[in-house]
């Protein structure tokens, strides 16, 4: 857990310290920079994707200290010291293959913008509940929008892979 | 191509609650940042100009989610909505907001947004306003000074206003006991467990009603004609729907995209009535 700043002098910038996938990555960022941009530009992880300007669609979810979070509603200097999982680092889940496999067979992308944060959600959702029920699968992709499959197949793709893991 | 979307702003992330007021009162034109859930899309947006941040995202002490002797919870300004929602202290003792605050937006928002940033932003459709006004609970407020305790219907002032100051903080909610009343949230909203459209939330026991109305006013409303009706009486569904007569007319609510005045003021009678006979059923 990083020191928090002893001085009561705003900074507008600073050196932020994060793991990312498992490698340590420190980058001088302004105090405004939004994490999602930090990941994208300064790391060149565009896995993450920016896909409103509200906080809404959930393109740019991440995992950050263990749950999932918006990293376009999260400021890069917060994330100092953390520990951060993108869809470039997913593949480490136990879910991953799975995961991937139902989403091809049931068609559950057209242009994939919003998969890897679906996957994300899926990951986590897996993570902590490895039978989830349609009604659960359907609440824990709430904050990630879809404007091309109707969700049904990406809901179906969910709970085959949860099959999969369960037996696999 | 740098993306850009905020203007300049300065960061000071303090590690205690003293650290925090501190910074405030060294920095007027800050303003405190918890989960970020509406205030970096704010300031994405640009629709305020904020000089400086103060990130209470350190600050651990505001956290805690803590059972109190006399059967109440006291709640941490800093607590995330996600903890609030799955908080063993609270399904026990006062479930219904863990019921409710487990369905604000989604998981991700969840994990961030903090039940502080949901109650100081006094956003005339969030869940909380009304349910804390309902409930009876109190807020402490954190000041250089000290500190101060403002009871739930004379905390939240006007839209985005509430009785936090410059350089104050909110740094805990009290939730009473149940003491055997029933409580019932409901509400229509856009989308499955979207944003409030209407919402209505009733405390049903020991033959009285607290009942108070979301979305239609600035403010929470208490239905206080209502609830005096039904003093003392029986509850069933005729006597209810009776108490709530001319509820709908008393009320000034605004049309916009997502309603009418008058469809809001349909709801907010149906859902009070809906919340009073559900709070019922609860109750001892």
């Amino acid at each position: 857990m990083p020191n928090p700043t002893d001085s009561v002098q705003p900074v507008t910038q600073a050196v932020v310290s994060v793991e990312v996938n498992g490698i340590t990555e420190s980058r001088m960022v302004e105090s405004r920079r939004l994490l999602v941009h930090f990941l994208r530009d300064d790391l060149g992880l565009t896995g993450t994707h920016v896909g409103c300007d509200s906080g809404n669609c959930g393109a740019c979810t991440v995992e950050l200290d263990g749950v999932t979070v918006k990293s376009c509603t999260v400021l890069a200097v917060q994330a100092d010291g953390a520990a951060i999982t993108t869809i470039e680092g997913l593949a480490a889940s136990r879910f991953f293959d799975d995961l991937c496999d139902a989403f091809n067979e049931h068609h559950g992308l057209q242009c994939g913008f919003c998969t890897p944060g679906m996957l994300m959600s899926a990951t986590a959702l897996l993570s902590a509940n490895p039978e989830p029920t349609e009604p659960e699968i359907r609440r824990a992709i709430q904050g990630n929008i879809c404007r091309c499959t109707g969700y049904v197949n990406i809901v179906a793709a969910i709970a085959d892979a949860s099959d999969r893991s369960m037996s696999g | 191509m740098v993306s850009v979307y905020l203007a300049s702003v300065g960061y000071l992330c303090p590690g205690t609650l003293l650290e925090a007021l501190a910074a405030l009162e060294s920095n007027p034109a800050a303003r405190p940042l918890a989960g970020g859930q509406t205030l970096i899309n704010v300031l994405k947006g640009r629709m305020v100009e904020v000089e400086a941040l103060v990130d209470l995202n350190r600050v651990d002490e505001l956290r805690g989610i803590t059972p109190l002797p006399d059967g109440g919870i006291e709640v941490g300004a800093m607590a995330t909505l996600s903890d609030v929602a799955g908080s063993s202290v609270v399904l026990e003792r006062r479930p219904v907001l863990a019921e409710v605050v487990g369905s604000v937006a989604d998981i991700q928002v969840r994990n961030r947004g903090t039940i502080g940033g949901n109650v100081c932003a006094s956003d005339p459709t969030n869940h909380l306003p009304p349910l804390l006004v309902a409930l009876g609970a109190t807020l402490t407020i954190a000041t250089p000074g000290g500190e101060r305790v403002v009871p739930a219907d004379e905390f939240f002032l006007g839209v985005y206003e509430t009785a936090v100051g410059q350089g104050e903080l909110l740094s805990a909610i009290r939730i009473p006991a149940a003491t055997g009343s029933g409580d019932h949230f409901a509400s229509v909203t856009i989308g499955r467990e979207g944003t409030c459209i209407v919402n209505a939330t009733a405390v049903v026991g020991g033959g009285s009603a607290r009942i108070v109305i979301g979305c239609v006013a600035p403010v929470p409303i208490r239905a206080t004609t209502m609830e005096s009706r039904l003093a003392g009486r029986r509850i069933s569904e005729p006597v209810v729907r009776d108490a709530a007569s001319g509820l709908g007319e008393s009320l000034t609510p605004p049309a916009d995209v997502h309603a009418s005045d008058a469809y809001r003021r349909h709801l907010a009678a149906e859902l009070s009535i809906e919340a009073v006979l559900r709070a019922y059923a609860k109750s001892n």
